[in-house]
């Protein structure tokens, strides 16, 4: 492997629509097209195409599918249905997460594992040596797939022009193999926007043709290409979790406030899996005594909080770190994820502020999301 | 993109006007103002402050982060664009007009400024 950027099947797609782009996890991704506001308004009010190739897809298939991913995973998986989908999260020993993956099964014994490109390396290292004594196999299919996504409200309408599958029938968090634009393609109604939308599974050979067509398509609904730079405030507005921010080795889904993920019973086996007893401490610890919680914060001022700033109390205590922060394109101030000292956590608590290179700006303590679509 | 001639550069991206009755204009290059992304929001020296040249008198933010304004003259600051703190979009979309900075009384420059044809090279490598 060499030290250049890896370019995606769109790579020059994207240069020829004069993306700005930025190495991402070891890829050269668009991070904006020209205005990354006006991409976020595009996704919130209309729709967005993104090039999310660089994510890792990792195939599982055997007999024993469901059983070794049931024990690597926090999640119930022998219980997700074929077609479905389920968010869920690898663990190391000590519960502390490797990544948070989303988990298709497309088959009674094949699924398909979605990881973050920074960590698809961990996550298939962590699955094959978790395969031991299991009757599967792990496969590595990162080059297998181009993944474009479409987000936003328009983009049922938009995909329903180049494609015969049942999407009404296709509920959030479902997947099925179709033909979109002349192209095989996994159908996934599934994001990281907060909007309704589908990402689309396809072979890499097949991208730069389904990208277009998707363009074309969108055009006259408003769709616009959109880079990785509007995409984490979309995810950040909708209170979704980013690793190396929110999620780290060093926190455990309970600590994250998504201890709904980890479930001690399981259909394939009796509850063993990976982190099983670090993650019951975890969840007892979160029970009685939190250290602290994860919180929104929201600005009266204009300036914005980064992650790493400290989040401090009234007498300039340290009560916290914010883990991701960004001016708001929706809400039109600066908002912010942080952990914070769980006597501070509660909604309205007074006197919170964020540590701004020296200035202690107040910010309001608010419950996550900052924005849930209407349905 | 093209800076215009007229005006002078520094290395941290700010252009200035020739000055009249020793006043200059100051803004961000179009080039700052690309790679910063969405400004989205603008702080100024105060009317009345002085500034010294390389050292920052202000801070810009955008979508991903937060950087510096550095003077470009030592000087006194005699306006600031009360239309850029209203609306920072003005740096994005109108980078050497209507998203200029302040404007400031000039007591002593560097000798770095540079040339339109100077940046662009500067900004080329």
């Amino acid at each position: 492997m060499t030290d250049a950027p890896r370019r995606t099947a769109l790579d020059a797609t994207h240069r020829a629509l004069g993306a700005t782009m930025t190495d991402f996890a070891g890829w050269d991704m668009p991070l904006r097209y020209g205005s990354e506001r006006d991409e976020h308004v595009a996704v919130r009010t209309r729709a967005g195409l993104f090039d999310l190739s660089h994510m890792g897809e990792i195939t599982i298939t055997g007999p024993q599918a469901a059983e070794l991913l049931d024990y690597a995973l926090v999640g119930n998986i022998g219980g997700v249905t074929t077609g479905r989908a389920r968010y869920t999260m690898i663990c190391n020993a000590e519960g502390g997460i490797l990544d948070d993956l989303i988990v298709y099964r497309l088959a009674d014994q094949e699924y398909m594992v979605v990881a973050n490109a920074s960590n698809a390396q961990v996550v298939l290292d962590a699955l094959i040596e978790r395969q031991a004594g299991f009757d599967a196999a792990v496969r590595d299919d990162r080059d297998g797939y181009a993944l474009l996504a479409v987000q936003g409200p328009e983009s049922p309408g938009i995909l329903k022009r180049l494609t015969d599958a049942d999407l009404d029938g296709l509920k959030y968090y479902a997947g099925l193999p179709g033909t979109v634009a002349g192209v095989d393609a996994l159908i996934a109604r599934t994001g990281y926007t907060g909007e309704d939308g589908f990402e689309l599974f396809v072979r890499p050979a097949d991208a730069v043709a389904l990208w277009e067509a998707l363009s074309e398509a969108g055009k006259d609904a408003g769709l616009v290409p959109c880079g990785l730079s509007c995409r984490d405030t979309l995810r950040l507005e909708a209170g979704m979790p980013l690793y190396g921010h929110e999620l780290t080795t060093a926190t455990t889904p309970f600590d994250a406030g998504l201890g709904r993920v980890v479930k001690f019973e399981k259909t394939t086996n009796d509850g063993d899996f990976v982190g099983r007893a670090a993650l019951a401490e975890a969840a007892e610890r979160a029970e009685t005594e939190p250290p602290r919680k994860l919180v929104g914060l929201i600005a009266s001022g204009r300036r914005v909080p980064r992650a790493g700033y400290q989040v401090v109390a009234a007498d300039g205590t340290v009560i916290g770190e914010v883990t991701s922060g960004a001016p708001s394109p929706t809400l039109g101030k600066p908002i912010a994820i942080a952990y914070v000292d769980a006597a501070y956590a509660t909604p309205g608590t007074e006197g919170v502020a964020v540590d701004i290179r020296g200035t202690h700006e107040p910010y309001e303590v608010v419950a996550l999301p900052f924005y849930k679509r209407q349905k | 993109m093209s800076n215009p001639q007229q005006l002078r550069y520094t290395e941290e991206h700010e252009w200035l006007t020739a000055a009249e009755d020793g006043v200059s204009t100051v803004g961000i290059t179009e080039h700052a103002a690309n790679a910063l992304g969405d400004v989205v929001f603008v702080q100024l020296p105060e009317v009345g402050a002085t500034i010294t040249a390389g050292e920052s008198c202000g801070e810009l933010e955008s979508t991903k982060s937060v950087s510096d304004l550095y003077a470009p003259v030592n000087g006194e600051i005699v306006e600031i664009n009360e239309d850029v703190l209203a609306d920072s979009s003005l740096v994005n979309s109108e980078p050497f007009e209507g998203g200029w900075l302040f404007k400031v009384k000039i007591s002593g420059e560097p000798n770095k400024l540079l040339s339109a044809d100077e940046y662009a090279a500067f900004i080329q490598v």
